[in-house]
């Protein structure tokens, strides 16, 4: 059983050490506080691991990131070329190069993952709103971190990707075309722009994800994680003030959370030696022609992370609608603890209804992905439009049909589900 | 939460095993990230031997070459001075090249060459660098007035034989860098830099 | 047990995933080329058929076709051959052994063939080893055309077929496009290809040209990527490393688990 570590008073050098330092800096307060003594609902299931396989996904991108930085070079001359001088010259740069590309992929799939645990939990409800809306704040710039990186190459598709994505601006009136030639820093994607593109991927970007993620964790553990019941832990304590439904992170989440990593990386690393192009998905076949812009591929899309907002933006005929549209359905997701007016958390406990329209957003969402990787024919279109529509309107009517749905009694103490 | 019958002993086994096996992974996922400092095949490519043609360097004269980056000095030296050489021993720091740092074994001799008359040497001053000045007259100098030819450092005023020895006085602590070569060719014409006498079988 | 709804929404999530993710990516294309010999069974680690087919690209293609991110050195390390070897048998621009291999052809060749050749280095990942397969297999003679060649996977191309006498000649066989229509397989000049007619002459059967055209297109497919060896021979221990440390973690998980119900 887990005890907090209180100031030592054996005299092993170790804990001497330790002692000196939690004088200064409360080191072992921090670690009871936010692991040793963090008590977690018990019952957290598989939907439960992608908290800390984003973490890890994240660590995993920023090292693999640094050390591409010691090898490439961000000059439009020099960018393809230094890419391939990785792949070929440096020893293991190739294994480098595809931990960073698989791990951008991978990171889109456990935050993915990881944003559906949170709207069937109703992990989002009071009080814990900041989670959620710090969370969509970093899967905001999680979009744009994968963006700028994928420019870097500076392949056919990095050029033409960011051509047609910066264009978009040009749709916002008044100031559009000026404001694309700014953030370009030249009349067309170029050398300017290749280089303050690495400058916010590698810097920039980094810094406010970081920053993020910690505030994120900090708002997470100042109101205590939900679980799969939906049933608040802090209501039910022992008498020492322990939640009865918790168990305490260390050494329980710990272990279960290295488990889960390892399962996690047996795939990382299948796609990494197996596939790493991931069938065209993850390492486009465009981007091994160095960017030219005078030829343009025959079909420019974005990775497919992106696809589902990219099949909303094609389906809306009006160029600025359909950027207002693709914006919006990324903005909406703040609103959801406002929007959700059930009284219950969990899904498990909602009703046939709440079931069946949030299975239905599912499977729409995942639709849209899959169109936005297709040319876009008349029929997928319509199919498009449809499932746009479906996407907006599980939000907008959400105040409804979760006020109007039925609940089922929620229980006392939480279910184990093994 | 009742103590069931919790078996430390196989918590510790367990946990220990995965700290180890986890150490091993840790210690293999390290090794791309520590290869990856390495000299890339670019680098190694760079850094490749490199050839000089003496076949039209006359007695007295001095080719320069590049290995590496580094400037590499060729002279021809004539009978007289390999005679001299042997009397500038006094004035040495290092008559005998004891240092082995500063030339290959097959250069650890009077002349620090392979064959007598042809000196390969790396043109680096060892004190700060610099390149030192070939003058191979045997003549009184400003800096020596028994100068009986060598090199001499512009910079601090080190000054260096006709073997690149350096002197008593100098700045510099130690004899120039004699680097790995081996001779090629008719009449032994191509200086190739950067790589040892092939072995003969004996 | 796990909740059935729970599960059933993952798994369905995850397939449907990985169902797009692992389908044939010429699934986006809407004008897939026409590949009418099919897949390309390549050998790109092995360094028998690497030899092989480094051997007709350099006394074949590598006059006019570069490989500007390849050394030499990088051959005679994959391919198993020294690097007087690969001096001797590849090297016929002066090159040293630790340069790239660059072709003899001049800039002015944009002018004679109306494109310079491009460089091969990457071929096989922009366009696919299928197609570079199909490309080798589908010259024939077009007098309408100013090197006397066409190619049915790149209408128009400016290439000659370099290894005719090796294959002997073939002819295209075409019909007429249906009025309003288009071709299921591929249209040149107006009209629609329907296959290859009997090949005539060639040193080579058949099928030992096809197998020699797999080996070109396995080296050019090592070429673009000579990281496909080292991932083979790496892969597969560290996937055993992993399962053995998730194993060890799963134990020392349920282990600790126990104590929670």
């Amino acid at each position: 059983m887990a005890r907090p570590i209180p100031a030592s008073s054996s005299s092993s050098p170790a804990s001497a050490v330790l002692n000196w330092f939690d004088q200064r800096l409360g080191v072992i307060g921090f670690w009871n506080q936010h692991v040793g003594q963090y008590y977690a609902p018990k019952n957290f299931n598989l939907w439960y691991y992608f908290g800390s396989l984003a973490l890890l996904v994240f660590v995993n991108q920023i090292v693999t990131g640094i050390w591409l930085t010691m090898h490439y070079k961000p000059s439009e001359a020099e960018a393809f070329a230094s890419v391939e001088y990785i792949m070929r010259d440096v020893e293991w740069g190739w294994l480098i190069r595809y931990m960073h590309s698989t791990g951008a992929s991978m990171f889109f799939v456990v935050v993915y993952l990881h944003m559906f645990r949170g709207l069937m939990y109703g992990s989002y409800k009071k009080p814990r709103e900041l989670v959620w809306t710090i969370g969509v704040a970093i899967f905001l710039l999680l979009m744009a971190e994968a963006f700028l990186g994928y420019v870097l190459p500076w392949g056919q598709m990095s050029f033409w990707g960011a051509q047609v994505i910066v264009s978009l601006f040009g749709a916002i009136p008044l100031i559009g075309p000026d404001l694309v030639i700014w953030i370009q820093g030249d009349f067309l994607p170029s050398d300017a722009t290749l280089n303050r593109f690495f400058a916010l991927h590698v810097i920039a970007l980094p810094f406010a994800l970081a920053f993020l993620i910690v505030l994120h964790l900090a708002a997470l553990h100042e109101v205590g994680s939900n679980n799969p019941d939906g049933v608040e832990i802090k209501k039910k304590k022992d008498s020492s003030g322990k939640p009865l439904d918790g168990i305490p992170f260390h050494p329980y989440y710990t272990v279960k959370d290295l488990f889960g990593a390892g399962f996690f990386l047996i795939v990382f690393f299948f796609i990494v030696f197996f596939y790493p192009t991931g069938g065209n998905l993850f390492l486009e076949m465009d981007n091994f022609i160095p960017a030219d812009p005078l030829v343009t591929p025959a079909h420019i899309k974005p990775v497919w992370y992106f696809t589902p907002y990219y099949a909303m933006l094609r389906a809306i005929p009006d160029k600025l609608m359909g950027v207002i549209v693709m914006g919006a359905a990324t903005l909406i997701l703040f609103a959801v603890p406002w929007l959700d007016r059930a009284n219950v958390k969990s899904i498990r406990y909602r009703g046939l209804l709440s079931k069946a329209i949030i299975g239905i957003f599912a499977v729409s969402f995942v639709t849209l992905g899959w169109l936005g990787l297709q040319s876009g024919s008349e029929l997928q279109t319509i199919v498009a439009r449809v499932c746009t529509f479906i996407y907006f309107a599980f939000f907008i009517t959400m105040p409804i049909w979760t006020a109007i749905d039925k609940s089922l009694p929620e229980p006392d103490r939480l279910t184990m589900d093994h | 939460m009742a103590e069931q019958t919790v078996d430390p002993g196989r918590r510790r086994f367990l946990t220990l095993t995965t700290a180890a096996v986890g150490a091993v992974g840790v210690g293999m996922a390290a090794v791309p990230f520590y290869s990856a400092w390495k000299p890339s095949a670019r680098a190694i490519a760079a850094g490749a031997p490199t050839r000089i043609d003496i076949s039209k360097l006359e007695m007295g004269q001095q080719v320069l070459g590049a290995w590496r980056k580094r400037p590499i000095f060729v002279i021809r030296r004539s009978e007289e001075t390999l005679r001299l050489l042997d009397g500038e021993k006094p004035r040495l720091k290092d008559p005998d090249s004891a240092m082995v740092d500063q030339q290959p074994e097959y250069a650890r001799n009077n002349t620090r060459s392979i064959k007598p008359e042809v000196l390969v040497v790396v043109g680096s001053c060892t004190h700060l660098g610099c390149s030192p000045k070939h003058n191979p007259d045997v003549k009184p100098e400003p800096w020596d007035a028994e100068w009986k030819g060598g090199y001499f450092c512009p910079c601090h005023n080190s000054k260096f034989d006709l073997a690149g020895r350096v002197y008593n006085g100098s700045p510099a602590p130690t004899n120039l860098v004699i680097p790995p070569h081996r001779f090629e060719g008719d009449n032994d014409s191509i200086v190739i830099v950067g790589e040892d006498p092939i072995q003969k079988a004996a | 047990m796990i909740n059935p709804m729970t599960a059933i929404r993952f798994l369905a999530a995850l397939l449907t995933l990985f169902a797009v993710a692992f389908a044939p990516s010429s699934a986006s294309a809407a004008g897939a080329t026409y590949l009418p010999f099919g897949h390309a069974t390549t050998t790109p680690s092995d360094p028998a058929t690497l030899q092989k087919g480094a051997q007709l690209y350099f006394n074949y293609c590598a006059g006019c076709h570069g490989l500007q991110y390849k050394r030499y050195s990088r051959l005679a390390k994959d391919l198993n051959l020294t690097e007087e070897q690969v001096l001797t048998n590849f090297n016929f621009t002066g090159a040293g052994i630790g340069d790239y291999v660059k072709s003899s052809m001049p800039k002015e060749s944009a002018a004679w063939f109306g494109v310079a050749p491009p460089d091969l280095s990457l071929t096989a990942r922009s366009r696919g080893i299928d197609w570079i397969y199909n490309y080798l297999l589908s010259f024939y003679p077009d007098p309408t055309r100013p090197i006397g060649w066409n190619n049915t996977v790149f209408p128009n191309a400016s290439m000659p077929h370099v290894l005719w006498h090796y294959e002997g000649i073939k002819q295209a066989q075409f019909n007429p496009v249906e009025a309003g229509g288009h071709c299921k397989t591929v249209e040149i000049s107006g009209q629609c290809f329907e296959g290859f007619g009997e090949t005539s002459g060639g040193l080579h059967s058949a099928s030992e040209y096809q197998r020699d055209m797999a080996a070109l297109t396995s080296f050019l497919e090592y070429v673009g990527e000579p990281a496909l060896v080292d991932r083979e021979r790496f892969g597969p221990w560290v996937l055993l490393y992993l399962s053995l440390f998730t194993l060890i973690a799963w134990l020392l998980k349920t282990e600790y688990w126990k104590d929670v119900h």
